[in-house]
């Protein structure tokens, strides 16, 4: 990641006159005089910025959406001061064999240098033609760009785990990323879409440490990842003191009493939201009074209604159902607090041997 | 090679040089565009193929109907929540359900910030690199800029010649690195840009400002749904609960988080009036001459009305965009839509890769089938999975062909905008005479693809206007001692009758959409989806008539062939969105999870 796109180039066999040809190739191709022609050399000659390529498969582009709703860092300066972001169909200015030539290019150049992030996932039936990129199945973009890709982020829960289209019964056999490329480290950055600033974060962490992030069992990263949306969740103790919302808008509503009961799947997500949540820390969906409805976790649309209590208590640890609790906490603070404690070790015991 | 004259009157001859273009990029979702040109390079014949299908509907089939709205926001996630809306309607209208006036506020908020958003981030991320030239801006003299800047918009703050040439510079640097991004193989010498530098510069600068900018708008949306995108709704009215008296209020919407709101609201207005619609006229002034484009705009368009005034009443009087279609170019006669009316909408597949049974031309939504059919005609060149150039006098495309009484129509901002221009709507004729003056252009004008531009604009503005309406509204309501944002008579489903069926509607930013669905034992027994991009980029159909996206291309010179810029101009005036368009419901979606041998 650290060799210049001129050390790129001389590794490959490509001598100094060809690179400046190239360079001035660039310049006449953006219109500008010969003056420019040197200075191109000499960017590329120094350390540049790593290049993205970002495809697109069966989605609905909420990850791109979220990605430039960041606010630290700003989405312009990603794309314009830390990568080069060199294919995203969603905002390139090239179209048809122009965007093309993009990712060829690229693969000749940065052979194993390059980051793949993909949004979306390849569908499999009708010989994968339910997704067509320049008169081919996406999945052929995709397992062509990755074999030649450093790593690969997979973007989002289509990417990494199929989301919503992969849904029962998936009827374009929507695979998610690592079904189909299996040689390349992936990164998951589950959710739908994924928190804007932990997209950012992600990529930021790889150009800042010039490592990836550490990754649990999933292939997540830990620091989004490894806790529950409830374990961090402001009304928390609502739900360890057994107050409940029953009804949309009823006076516990308003009151912002914990959603478990309507269906909040907080106990069972893995996320960041309760922590960094959404929009520059505006807000998340519990605070919104809204429950969790686990669009990080796989296969969250086939795990019973979003309005459907959570109901066995093996389900998520020991914590016990909501109407258990709320007699423990109507009984003796003593006992519920030591019940609670019992209850955080073996979760961590069950988390270690699970979750990770 | 053949010279043709479709019903709505265009003449296809596919005779000259075939382009393809594919993918077509700043748009959601996968297309494919292919045009013949003759030898003065002006575009005969035009072919759009949508490249994608996902099959929701179909993954809809015995759910909880109180979901939906969950799985259809997913349909698309740039113009998040209009599915959703649409789906919470839909069953609302199938079950009897009505909901609370502070319900139907917020929800209109909601809506309208989605205008607001989805416009701006339309026109300077999606559509403005199709008439303004990045590389260009690098020769601009921020001076210039600067005298250009306060002139187009005397309050904008940021108009010194120092703050342009600091962008000017941060462009500059990124374009000597080599390593161009998002502008790499973009058409920079293409002589169909015609903006001088200053322009450019001018133009690139609010592409970057608006990028910051439209982070804030949505956050309007993460305080009343909880995130953007794919906030969270609900069936009965908003999950959201208006709390500022009791305890607790952290919980609800509170006096902060209301006056946060209103802070947005009073910025978005700001940037729209004084960045997006005074760079909309700057560009336009250099483009006036670029009439291309009006397709089928001018003939026939087509609008099921939004944004109702008062809650519960879906009737043209009570909603404040405007809901009608014209036929045939008659500015005087505006007719009824009515979504419920098996006549009206109807879809056809003779040209789109499903199958219907014999002898069905066709279907209604609430009666929709669909068996996916993917093949290729004849004259196809390549193969099966390369395809090199479609034949179109086969099926051609993933989208369906949807009709109103027979027509093919175009909807979006501008189809709004010409009904209500023909209404007499007070401020939608306001806004469009203040254009039409300032650009000196006829009224003809409109119809064209910077038409279509300028209505998204005005739009935009027109929906921040109402984004305080709604907010004074709901406050109104709360102070006069009304704080209810759910009606959960209907939430159980035990309350629900064994089978009903309802029809729900927006105007989504890009044009009309509705959800039909069929409720059967508290299951979704049926969905279908005809959304805006349906209607716009529909292939043929079996009349032979082309849709809005193929109308709009045809005679349109092109200044270099095998540089699609005007083709991408026009296309993305409708402001395409493929996800959306093509869904569909089959009667057993079982079949569809096999893998058929062929």
């Amino acid at each position: 990641m650290t060799e210049t796109f001129y050390e790129v180039m001389r590794r490959q066999g490509i001598t100094r006159r060809s690179f400046l040809k190239y360079c001035s190739l660039t310049a006449a191709a953006l219109g500008l005089g010969p003056a420019f022609v040197p200075r191109i050399a000499h960017a590329m000659e120094t350390k540049p910025r790593i290049p993205i390529l970002w495809l697109h498969g069966l989605e609905c582009t909420c990850c791109s959406e979220s990605f430039i709703r960041s606010a630290h860092p700003l989405a312009k300066d990603v794309v314009l001061s830390m990568i080069s972001l060199d294919y995203d169909d969603t905002i390139m200015a090239a179209a048809g064999h122009q965007a093309e030539a993009i990712i060829t290019e690229t693969i000749e150049k940065y052979d194993g240098n390059y980051i793949l992030a993909v949004e979306g996932n390849p569908p499999l039936n009708e010989d994968g033609m339910y997704c067509i990129i320049g008169g081919r199945p996406f999945l052929d973009q995709l397992t062509h760009a990755a074999a030649h890709a450093k790593a690969v982020i997979s973007w989002g829960s289509c990417a990494s785990y199929g989301c919503v289209q992969a849904a029962k019964p998936n009827p374009t056999q929507a695979v998610p990323v690592h079904k189909v490329v299996k040689d390349k480290p992936i990164i998951k950055v589950p959710g739908c879409p994924p928190i804007a600033e932990v997209m950012t974060a992600v990529v930021t962490y790889i150009l800042t440490f010039e490592r990836f992030p550490e990754l649990d069992r999933q292939g997540r990263p830990k620091m989004f990842y490894s806790q529950r949306i409830h374990d961090k969740c402001y009304r928390r103790p609502h739900f360890d003191a057994g107050q409940f919302v029953e009804h949309w808008d009823d006076d516990s509503a308003r009151k912002g009493y914990c959603l478990y009961k309507m269906g909040c799947k907080g106990p069972t997500t893995y996320n960041a939201c309760s922590t960094i949540r959404w929009n520059a820390g505006t807000s998340f969906p519990i605070q919104a009074g809204h429950g969790c409805i686990g669009c990080s976790e796989d296969g969250f649309w086939d795990k019973g209604g979003f309005y459907n209590r959570l109901t066995a208590i093996n389900q998520f640890g020991i914590e016990g159902n909501a109407d258990e609790v709320g007699m423990a906490a109507a009984g003796a603070v003593g006992a519920a607090t030591a019940a609670h404690l019992a209850v955080s070790a073996v979760k961590r015991a069950q988390h270690k041997g699970g979750q990770e | 090679m053949s010279v043709s004259k479709t019903p709505n009157g265009f003449e296809l001859d596919d005779s000259g040089r075939r382009v393809v273009v594919d993918p077509v990029t700043r748009i959601e979702g996968h297309m494919r565009c292919e045009v013949n040109v003759d030898q003065d390079n002006i575009i005969r014949n035009a072919v759009s193929t949508g490249t994608m299908w996902r099959g929701l509907e179909v993954i809809l089939k015995g759910r909880d109907p109180r979901d939906a709205w969950a799985f259809t926001q997913r349909i698309c996630g740039v113009c998040t929540g209009t599915h959703a809306l649409t789906s919470v309607r839909a069953v609302e209208n199938a079950l009897g359900i009505q909901i609370p006036e502070n319900a139907n506020s917020i929800r209109n908020i909601m809506q309208l910030t989605l205008q607001a958003h989805d416009h701006l981030v339309h026109f300077y991320h999606l559509h403005a690199l199709d008439w303004v030239n990045p590389v260009n801006a690098l020769k601009a003299d921020p001076k210039a800029t600067s005298e250009l800047q306060k002139q187009a918009s005397p309050h904008h703050p940021k108009s010194s010649p120092g703050y342009f040439r600091d962008v000017q510079n941060r462009i500059k640097r990124f374009i000597e690195s080599g390593q161009l991004g998002p502008f790499k193989n973009g058409y920079w010498t293409n002589p169909a840009y015609l903006l001088p530098p200053e322009a450019d510069l001018m133009a690139v600068t609010h592409y970057l400002e608006a990028l910051d900018f439209q982070k804030e708008i949505m956050k309007i949306r993460a305080i009343l749904g909880g995130k953007d995108p794919h906030p969270n709704w609900l069936v009965g009215g908003v999950p959201c609960p208006i709390n500022v008296d009791g305890v607790g209020s952290v919980g609800g919407l509170n006096m902060v988080n209301l006056n946060q709101i209103s802070g947005i609201i009073d910025q978005t207005k700001t940037f729209i009036d004084n960045v997006y619609i005074p760079d909309l006229l700057a560009v336009a002034r250099f483009y006036k001459g670029w009439l291309y484009g009006g397709g089928i705009s001018g003939m026939n368009v087509l609008s099921y009305g939004d944004i109702p005034d008062h809650a519960n009443d879906y009737s043209a009087g009570n909603l404040m965009m405007p809901r009608g279609a014209i036929i045939d170019g008659n500015l005087k006669q505006v007719h009824e839509v009515d979504l419920t009316d098996p006549d009206e909408i109807q879809e056809q597949v003779p040209h789109s890769w499903y199958s219907y049974p014999d002898g069905v031309t066709g279907l209604h939504p609430w009666d929709g089938i669909t068996e996916p059919h993917y093949a290729l005609g004849a004259k196809a060149k390549g193969s099966r999975t390369h395809i090199e150039q479609i034949d179109e006098t086969a099926k051609y495309s993933w989208i369906k062909a949807p009709r109103w009484r027979g027509h093919a129509m175009e909807v979006g901002p501008l189809a709004r905008y010409v009904i209500g221009y023909a209404q007499g709507d007070k401020e939608i004729t306001e806004q469009i005479d203040f254009v039409l003056k300032t650009l000196d252009v006829p009224v003809t004008a409109l119809f064209s693809t910077l038409g279509r531009t300028a209505a998204r604009g005005l739009e935009a503005a027109w929906a921040a206007d109402k984004m305080r309406y709604f907010m004074d509204k709901l406050l109104a309501n709360i102070k006069a001692g009304d704080s209810a944002t759910a009606n959960v008579a209907n939430w159980d489903p035990s309350t629900w009758p064994k089978e009903a069926k309802g029809v729900g509607f927006t105007e989504a930013p890009r044009g009309a959409l509705g959800h039909w669905i069929r409720i059967k034992d508290t299951r979704i027994d049926n969905y279908q989806c005809v959304v805006p991009t349906t209607w716009n980029g529909s292939p043929r159909d079996a009349e032979g008539n082309i849709g809005a996206f193929e109308a709009s291309l045809m005679n349109t010179k092109v200044e270099r062939a095998d540089e699609p810029v005007e083709i991408l101009r026009t296309l993305h005036s409708f402001d395409p969105c493929l996800a959306c368009s093509t869904h569909v419901m089959s009667e057993d979606g079982e079949e569809l999870t096999k893998v058929k041998v062929r």
